[in-house]
């Protein structure tokens, strides 16, 4: 059977999807160069503990004789290259940590979105009639909600139902679940939209024919060419879900201050700007907005270059 | 004098890696009152002619080379204000599909009176009353009461017969009809194509009628013009074309009508299809389909030669005509003699 | 177009019935009404007591019947820490939070169409190569970011406008206290306004410009070319109108991001508004309030959604009425 039907898959295969986009994108300077910073982002986030200079986890991480050092070229203070924060905690260290954080946050909230949408997706595509039907019109009632509301709205009633040191414990995974429940039809309905295209095509009627099952259908022959519209929206979800988790912790319904993400940062950093302690806001302030601005600039890229037909003008 | 000639008109779309040709060295004329078919399947280029004919080419692809001229005046180097003022007004143009020809927030009456006066100073209840005839004269039934209507309250058929309506209202010398009834019903296309022809009489104006169909030509075209991948391998008057069509492409078109075939025979196709842009045969683009390629079809380009029928770019007609032609003799020679 | 219409109010009542629910349970678990009521210097016996008698032992289903029953009578409890009617509380509040989602959205037009227009009319144009760069950088900087940082500049270091609250107010009509008619209330908005007004912007500006791109792809702006208009009355007759109505509705759907928004704005201008007062009634664990405000801001989110579905079939009705569509 594997060897009967294996060949009437269709060729784009991914890895050379992915060269393909590689190639192209080497074209394009602004492209290459936001996905070279989006690279070292990631790099960053990884490898935070081995490049920080300080350890988050040490005792003596969190100094109070050291709170509110200006950046290096302002104290001449070479310990501290950024400064230090309220607590005296080296601010490089920080963000370098606060940073993992986001990016795992995103991609974990991204990741669930995923899972939900494909499974939702092929069911509703593949099944059709009255459970597309049903499933189709939740999402766009879900979808109709904006996500930050529901988040904000969702992560405060839980706030007030668990008090606030429970929540502090449960933070992450709360906004990981809350983020990643709240977007999944954005990815049903491409996989959907993907599934009722593909569900046409020959080489779907001859593996049905062949008796292959349906859910060796989905997941074999049908999820594979999912992959390029996937790619597309994948980067703007996982910068759209930072985002939001940094907005969510500024309000203080995100992580807290102890194991601050991005946002949190930012959050702790604002109170001390009026005082003059700037750095404390900017600096993670800068960071955020670039890790954003690169993934957007990605998205739209792949976007454009993935689905040739936008840009055409008039005479 | 012609009224629109067209000379060696090249058309590319410009792509970042390589122009893609979609025209190569067209060349035609119209002259006034003149009825002309221009036939291909589709992909032949037939519609890309009618819009470079109007400077409404979608946006890679601009006029190479080669020269349109309207009445003695060269259409190709015209400004944008320019065309303006020719387009509707000298030629005017017929789109494919009645449905999305029409804009959908506008009304009918918008649509028409906004044509005239952008072209005429006149007040708006003259230009009112004159839509409002021009309505009447396609046979529109309560003209005054569609004037007030969104296209979304027409039927197709109505659609078409409003959008003649509006070219027609600005007298154009010229109309440039984009196979104006395939998106309509079978039953309606004749009564389509009977008021076009009819209103191009009436009016004294030429018609260049874009058509996949030799059964609409017939009915309409004084001449015909048979395109195949981006060049006119055929043109002549169109009875004599239809009763002795000389170029294999216009006998495969022909052969391939529904009544050509007898009852339970299948229908003559051509074997194969039309070649895409980016994969243009060498020589005479038709070899790989045609019946009759030789060596030198698949090398070199034919240029037109007259049949007695008409004018038409085949080698083998070329061969044949050189037999026939002792002026021509050393043609004749060749092959296996 | 009856049958659609319909649909539409079930689906919202629907939906405003679920959020009723959530509210009503958000309510019975946090806090307990009676501690409120008495303090805890009554005995549990007396305590049980009350509870019986407000209906706190009766099942859910007949509690949460009550409850809406209640709802629809205008009645959403009262808040604990203002001791007033909860739709009273947020009823002052709105009026500000209108008032900025108002002037927020009138930037936002203003600034986004010309720009959105333009850059679909000269997609290679360098300008609007840039305004797209732009957008996507304003898309890229977070809403608490922009006010943080719009707020310190001009209210700390260069003291032009206020930095917090809503200044004077006048009372209009005898309806709502406004800050829209005297120059301290418009200073106070300014900030605010502007921030939301600069990360909405870009959204809109981006939709604008697809949707204009598609339009003027169309056959029928062919047509009008071909019938010899002008450029000027093309693009904004023939296109700008089908362009908007599509950004109508994907505007209508961004009700919810800019509820959200005005939390967040709200919060850092200390705007006395909806939004500031529910980040406030979760901080003191205000129950009443909480769900109170869920409710009203279920209920002014579905009436726009709803509304905007509903005038978009109308005013356009060559749309195949989508059952779902995306």
């Amino acid at each position: 059977m594997n060897i009967l039907h294996r060949p009437l898959i269709p060729t784009s295969t991914k890895p050379t999807r992915l060269r393909h986009i590689l190639s192209a994108i080497r074209g394009d300077k602004l492209a290459l160069f936001a996905l070279l910073i989006f690279a070292f982002y990631c790099l960053v986030a990884l490898l935070a503990p081995l490049l920080a200079p300080y350890d988050s986890s040490s005792n003596d991480f969190m100094d109070l004789l050291n709170a509110e050092l200006p950046p290096y070229w302002q104290s001449g203070d070479s310990r501290f290259l950024l400064g230090t924060d309220t607590q005296g905690r080296d601010l490089l260290s920080v963000i370098l940590y606060g940073t993992r954080l986001s990016l795992t946050i995103g991609v974990c909230a991204v990741l669930i979105q995923l899972l939900l949408g494909v499974c939702i997706g092929l069911l509703s595509g593949y099944i059709g009639g009255r459970l597309d039907t049903f499933l189709m019109r939740c999402a766009d009632i879900q979808l109709s909600f904006s996500t930050m509301m529901v988040a904000i709205v969702v992560l405060a009633v839980f706030q007030a139902l668990f008090g606030n040191a429970a929540y502090q414990q449960l933070a992450m995974l709360m906004l990981i679940i809350v983020l990643g429940i709240a977007e999944w039809p954005i990815f049903a309905r491409i996989i959907r939209a993907c599934v009722l295209a593909e569900k046409e095509k020959e080489y779907v009627d001859a593996a049905r024919i062949m008796g292959v099952s349906k859910v060796r259908i989905m997941f074999r022959h049908i999820l594979p060419n999912t992959v390029s519209p996937i790619l597309v929206i994948l980067t703007i979800q996982i910068a759209n879900a930072i985002v939001a988790e940094a907005a969510l912790s500024f309000l203080g319904l995100g992580m807290p201050p102890t194991q601050p993400s991005l946002g949190a940062l930012i959050s702790s950093g604002v109170n001390y700007l009026f005082s003059g302690a700037w750095w404390i806001a900017v600096f993670p302030s800068i960071t955020l907005i670039i890790l954003i601005f690169v993934m957007n600039l990605l998205g739209d890229w792949l976007r454009d270059h993935l689905n040739p037909q936008t840009g055409k003008g008039v005479p | 004098m012609s009224l629109l000639s067209v000379n060696h008109l090249n058309v590319v779309f410009r792509q970042r890696h390589q122009d893609l040709q979609a025209l190569f060295d067209v060349s035609f004329s119209v002259s006034r009152g003149e009825r002309l078919a221009i036939v291909g399947e589709s992909g032949a280029g037939k519609s890309i002619l009618g819009y470079s004919l109007v400077n409404l080419l979608s946006k890679p692809g601009v006029i190479d080379s080669g020269s349109v001229k309207f009445d003695g005046r060269e259409l190709t180097t015209l400004t944008a204000r320019q065309w303006q003022e020719i387009r509707g007004k000298k030629i005017a143009m017929i789109f494919q599909d009645p449905m999305i020809t029409l804009n959908p927030v506008l009304s009918v009456g918008d649509q028409m009176v906004e044509a005239i006066r952008s072209h005429t100073r006149i007040n708006y209840n003259d230009a009112k009353k004159l839509a409002i005839e021009k309505l009447a004269h396609v046979r529109i039934s309560s003209p005054a009461q569609r004037f007030e209507q969104y296209p979304h309250e027409l039927s197709g058929g109505m659609r078409q017969r409003v959008i003649i309506a509006i070219v027609l209202l600005l007298r154009p010398e010229i109309i440039i009809a984009d196979e104006p009834t395939t998106a309509l019903d079978v039953t309606i296309q004749a009564g389509i194509l009977q008021l076009l022809k009819q209103v191009c009489e009436d009016n004294g104006v030429a018609l260049i009628l874009i058509t996949h169909d030799f059964g609409v030509v017939s009915r309409i075209a004084e001449r015909t013009i048979v395109m195949y991948a981006g060049r006119i391998v055929e043109q002549g008057p169109t009875l004599e074309i239809i009763n002795d069509p000389q170029h294999p492409y216009t006998q495969g078109l022909l052969n391939a009508l529904p009544q050509m075939a007898l009852p339970g025979q299948r229908l003559n196709q051509i074997q194969g299809n039309m070649p895409a842009l980016n994969n243009h045969p060498s020589g005479c683009a038709f070899h790989p389909r045609c019946p009759y390629a030789t060596d030198k079809c698949r090398e070199n380009t034919p240029g037109f030669v007259f049949s007695g029928v008409s004018t038409v770019a085949c080698f083998a007609i070329e061969d044949m005509l050189a037999e026939f032609d002792p002026e021509g003799g050393w043609q004749g020679e060749v092959e296996d003699e | 177009m009856l049958s659609f219409v319909l649909r539409r109010l079930l689906q919202a009542v629907l939906v405003l019935l679920t959020i009723s629910f959530a509210s009503f349970m958000i309510q019975g678990k946090l806090g307990d009404p009676v501690r409120q009521m008495v303090g805890t210097s009554v005995s549990v016996e007396q305590r049980e007591a009350l509870r019986d008698e407000l209906g706190l032992n009766d099942p859910t289903l007949v509690q949460y019947g009550r409850f809406l029953g209640q709802a629809l009578q205008g009645d959403l409890g009262t808040s604990y820490y203002y001791k007033e009617s909860t739709l009273t509380v947020i009823a002052n509040r709105l009026p500000a939070t209108l008032e900025l989602s108002f002037c927020a959205l009138v930037l936002v037009i203003v600034m986004a169409t010309p720009l959105g227009v333009f850059a679909a009319i000269n997609p290679k144009n360098w300008l609007s190569r840039s305004i797209l760069l732009f957008s996507t950088l304003g898309l890229s900087i977070p809403i608490f970011i922009v006010a943080v940082f719009l707020m310190y500049f001009f209210a700390i270091e260069w003291r032009l406008l206020p930095s917090f609250g809503r200044g004077d107010t006048t009372q209009v009509l005898g309806l709502w206290q406004s800050g829209l008619f005297n120059k301290d209330g418009l200073m106070h908005l300014l900030l605010p306004s502007v921030s939301l007004a600069f990360v909405m912007t870009p959204i809109f500006i981006r939709l604008i410009r697809a949707e204009m791109i598609d339009v003027l792809q169309s056959d029928y702006i062919r047509f009008a070319w071909s019938k010899g208009i002008s450029a000027p009355r093309i693009y904004f007759i023939h296109a700008l109108k089908n362009t908007m109505l599509p950004v109508i509705t994907v505007g209508g759907i961004q009700t919810g991001t800019l509820i959200a928004y005005t939390i967040l704005t709200e919060s850092i201008f200390q705007w006395p508004g909806m939004g500031f007062l529910f980040m406030d009634a979760v901080t003191r664990v205000d129950a009443p309030l909480i769900s109170a405000y869920l409710i009203v801001v279920g209920l002014i989110f579905v009436v726009t959604n709803t509304l905007v579905d509903v005038v978009y079939g109308l005013v356009n009705p060559r749309v195949r009425i989508p059952g779902y569509s995306a």
